[in-house]
């Protein structure tokens, strides 16, 4: 029995593809032999365009997708038992895209007791992992308030909130950050440091935003349902070319200090952030 | 030619609990074929403005002219004004509804009074113009990936025949090829059509690949008008409004302060290298 | 023009009336609704508008609201006054001209039914302006549990009701940006024979209808990540247990309707026509 937290391996996932009258035509793979190790308490980024397999693969950590072929392993947990489904879930809470479509409760605390309730946890507990997991999200000053009220980071706030106050020992993020502006990305990316800090809990974290992924611990980069590059942010980041021509990006500092490599300053590769290539440019005066 | 808001305020639910000032006397005027982009953060009234542009939100006061004649006026065509000023709204692609692409994209041009044929000429024409694939054409709109959805409903505008296009966000939710794809394909439209293209964008280090003049907005109010490198000069009062400068920016003032003979009005990855390799050479 | 329907809104306040067992407002709501049917004299009537009142009064909710909630029933109650006053004929004859005859019967029933269907109306949205809509399926869902033995879902419906409840507003928002997206294309909502404009209508419904599958997909998928299983096993963030003020609302409603049917059966209290 494997001992990380999230463990895949040779993990399959196919789906019919079917023509306009609905025959089925064949098989699409959405993920082709991914083996991949989360291993406790990390910070794990998975990157990879609209398409490229990394939300179905996110979706397996939380048995909503169950793999048509090898195994993942959540918490040492076979997510194929169907006996291990609920404690599955609870192991790995989720976060989903779109913040409207995940909040269930008309007030957000409510909102926030909603996994508590399925759990069959005791009411006195309820409030008390409530009010704790708004807190840890900055959100308890709105407890009271309607959830159509909040800002899309306030709402994705919540959402984490809710998958808190379950207690998992992991929180997998699937694009949180993709429907909000700046501000709100921030917030949420913040929010999750903070849990990190506090709660020691496994984050995995799926997004294209590459600024996002900088403190990581290990990096993925998924194309076509396939792992195809793998390492800390460093390592990635300084194989700008490649990670192009798998549709991703890199943060403007890096692209910029790319350029002036090009030019043929010597620079060091997979630079980061804004301070890093200032030293560099001033060393190099 | 050209179109202009001159003192526009705009009062949401007024005289009740919920009024609330979107728009407090915002003037700018912005010549036919210019590249403009307008940020300021959510609920700014960046939303609000752009839609004062094509008639679908009147102003509270203030007057609309587009080429010269007040839209406010008795009698005013505000259907010919929608199909001049094309407005694409964010998440376009929730708008489809035809049984295939090409029907989608007629919408507009039927909803003009063309005939079947010249319907399908501008449809197809608006398809090639946002590089959408010619072999999908009579595909459900519904069955394509977000990226090609997106094109769809852009074209679906474009269709139109507009004069001035506005695209709000329309980026949000693509992956970066994705975002680079429509940037490229709409900065390449404006070149080729001679089109005013009003882009509305979260992205600082979009804005400043593509447009040649920023409109910022903060609580209703025109804060800053200029070109990139003069909008961006002023990062810390937009740090305090809750937006920033292009990461670039940030680097060049950096430089700037460790003497480094730099101009930080760059605002791109090109303009910036140039820069740095210049002072470096000196 | 949707946001002017007041029924079945919440105004948010701390009252009395609100901080009650939502299972106490239902059932002294429905029994209210008896009262105005079980009799029939002025009297009654004065007595279920000073109880009324008191409850408006006790619920600080504005009495504007209150009106405002009526608006939508004003043709109804046109209309049915218009049909008693003219077709019930009983009594004196008070006014005659050309066909139509008011009778001092027709007069009283028209009154009253006006009377009733007001009351009605009030009284069910004081329920609901004093209730959050949680609390209202909550209250639903523990008042019909006995039901689940006949196999009837209770638990499944109250959680739609109250998902619907939280996705009217988002729904709504969402059918305005579709309108305007479609009207940004050049579409014509506003003129055209009934035909034209049902037509019209399908650029947005298509759109909404999409909008609205992939919204319950996702929520679907949300609420099981989140453990989500049905009613069985699941425990209560804030499950209703009925307090002193809950007993003592009770025992006041039965108080009032037990007064209301004595006073209509037998105490003669009679004022010219009436």
């Amino acid at each position: 029995m494997p001992t990380e937290m999230i463990h895949a391996e040779k993990l399959i996932y196919e789906y019919d593809k079917r023509d306009e009258e609905g025959n089925i035509i064949g098989a699409e793979r959405a993920i082709d032999g991914v083996n991949i190790d989360v291993p406790q308490g990390s910070f794990v980024a998975i990157l990879g365009h609209n398409g490229s397999g990394k939300s179905t693969l996110a979706k397996h950590m939380n048995a909503i997708l169950v793999p048509t072929g090898g195994t993942m392993w959540v918490d040492g947990r076979d997510t194929k038992d169907p006996d291990e489904l609920w404690n599955v879930r609870q192991t790995a809470g989720m976060v989903f895209q779109n913040p409207d479509n995940q909040i269930i409760g008309t007030v957000v605390e409510e909102d926030v007791g909603f996994g508590p309730e399925n759990l069959g946890v005791p009411t006195d507990e309820i409030w008390q992992r409530v009010e704790e997991s708004l807190k840890a999200v900055g959100m308890l000053d709105r407890r009271k308030d309607s959830p159509n009220k909040l800002s899309g980071g306030q709402k994705q706030r919540v959402a984490i909130a809710g998958v808190l106050a379950m207690e998992p020992k992991c929180i997998v993020l699937d694009e949180p950050t993709a429907m909000l502006d700046p501000n709100g990305r921030k917030e949420v990316i913040r929010a999750v440091e903070e849990l990190r800090r506090k709660k020691n809990v496994t984050v995995i974290l799926i997004t294209h935003y590459m600024e996002e992924v900088i403190d990581a611990d290990k990096v993925f980069v998924m194309d076509g349902g396939h792992i195809v590059m793998h390492g800390t942010p460093r390592e990635i980041f300084s194989r700008v070319d490649e990670l192009k021509s798998y549709r991703m990006d890199v943060p403007q500092v890096t692209m910029l200090a790319e350029a002036l490599r090009k030019q043929g300053l010597d620079i060091p590769r997979g630079i980061l952030r804004r301070d890093e290539l200032v030293e560099a440019l001033c060393r190099l005066r | 030619m050209s179109i202009a808001l001159e003192h526009v305020s705009y009062v949401y639910s007024p005289g009740t609990a919920y009024e609330k000032h979107a728009l407090k006397d915002v003037s700018f005027e912005i010549p036919q074929g210019q590249f403009v982009g307008i940020i300021g953060h959510t609920g700014s009234g960046k939303s609000t403005l752009i839609q004062h542009l094509n008639g679908l939100v009147k102003a509270t006061s203030g007057k609309v002219i587009y080429e010269g004649q007040n839209i406010y006026d008795e009698g005013y065509n505000m259907r010919a004004l929608r199909s001049q000023v094309g407005l694409v709204f964010q998440y376009p692609e929730y708008q489809l509804f035809e049984v295939d692409v090409i029907s989608d994209v007629c919408f507009g041009p039927k909803n003009q009074g063309l005939s079947q044929e010249e319907c399908e000429k501008n449809a197809k024409e608006a398809l090639e113009l946002v590089g959408f694939p010619e072999k999908y054409y009579r595909q459900s709109p519904f069955e394509l990936s977000g990226g090609q959805k997106r094109r769809v409903a852009i074209a679906g505008v474009l269709a139109m025949k507009p004069k001035v296009l506005i695209l709000d966000e329309p980026t949000a939710g693509l992956d970066p090829k994705g975002r680079d794809e429509i940037l490229d394909q709409v900065e390449k439209l404006h070149k080729e059509t001679g089109m005013t293209v009003i882009l509305v964008s979260h992205s600082m280090e979009d804005i400043a690949r593509y447009v040649e003049r920023i409109i910022v907005m903060n609580h209703g109010e025109k804060m800053l008008d200029g070109a990139p490198g003069e909008v961006f000069r002023h990062y810390k009062e937009l740090e305090k409004v809750g937006l920033a400068a292009p990461q670039v920016t940030y680097v060049m003032h950096d430089l700037k302060e460790r003497g480094f003979d730099v101009s930080p009005d760059a605002t791109t990855i090109e303009e910036a290298a140039e820069e740095i390799m210049k002072s470096l050479r000196r | 023009m949707i946001r002017d329907i007041t029924i079945g809104q919440y105004y948010p306040a701390e009252s009395r009336i609100h901080r009650l067992d939502p299972r106490v407002k239902i059932v002294c709501t429905l029994l209210f609704l008896v009262s105005l049917f079980i009799q029939n004299s002025l009297l009654g009537y004065v007595i279920a508008t000073l109880f009324l009142g008191t409850v408006i009064r006790l619920s600080k909710v504005p009495l504007k609201y209150i009106v405002k909630g009526l608006k939508p029933i004003v043709i109804l109650l046109l209309f049915t006054v218009v049909m008693n006053l003219f077709l019930t004929q009983s009594g004196e004859t008070l006014v005659h001209f050309w066909i139509f005859t008011i009778t001092e019967g027709g007069l009283r029933t028209s009154v009253f039914m006006a009377i009733r269907l007001m009351y009605l109306v009030a009284g069910s949205s004081i329920m609901t302006f004093t209730t959050s809509p949680n609390g209202l399926t909550d209250g639903m869902e523990k008042l019909l549990h006995p039901l689940n033995r006949l196999n009837v879902p209770v638990h499944e419906v109250a959680m739609m009701m109250s998902i619907a409840l939280r996705f009217i507003p988002i729904l709504l928002e969402e059918t305005d940006k579709i309108m305007k997206a479609q009207q940004a294309r050049g579409a014509d909502f506003e003129s055209g024979n009934i035909i034209q404009r049902a037509k019209a209508m399908v650029p947005i419904l298509v759109p909404l209808f999409v909008s609205a599958f992939r919204r319950a997909n996702d929520l679907a998928m949300a609420m099981e990540s989140r453990c989500y299983h049905g009613g069985d096993g699941r425990t209560k963030m804030k499950p209703l247990r009925y307090k002193s003020r809950d007993r003592a609302a009770y025992i006041l409603t039965l108080i009032y309707i037990v007064v209301i049917f004595v006073v209509g059966r037998f105490v003669p209290f009679k004022l010219w026509i009436f």
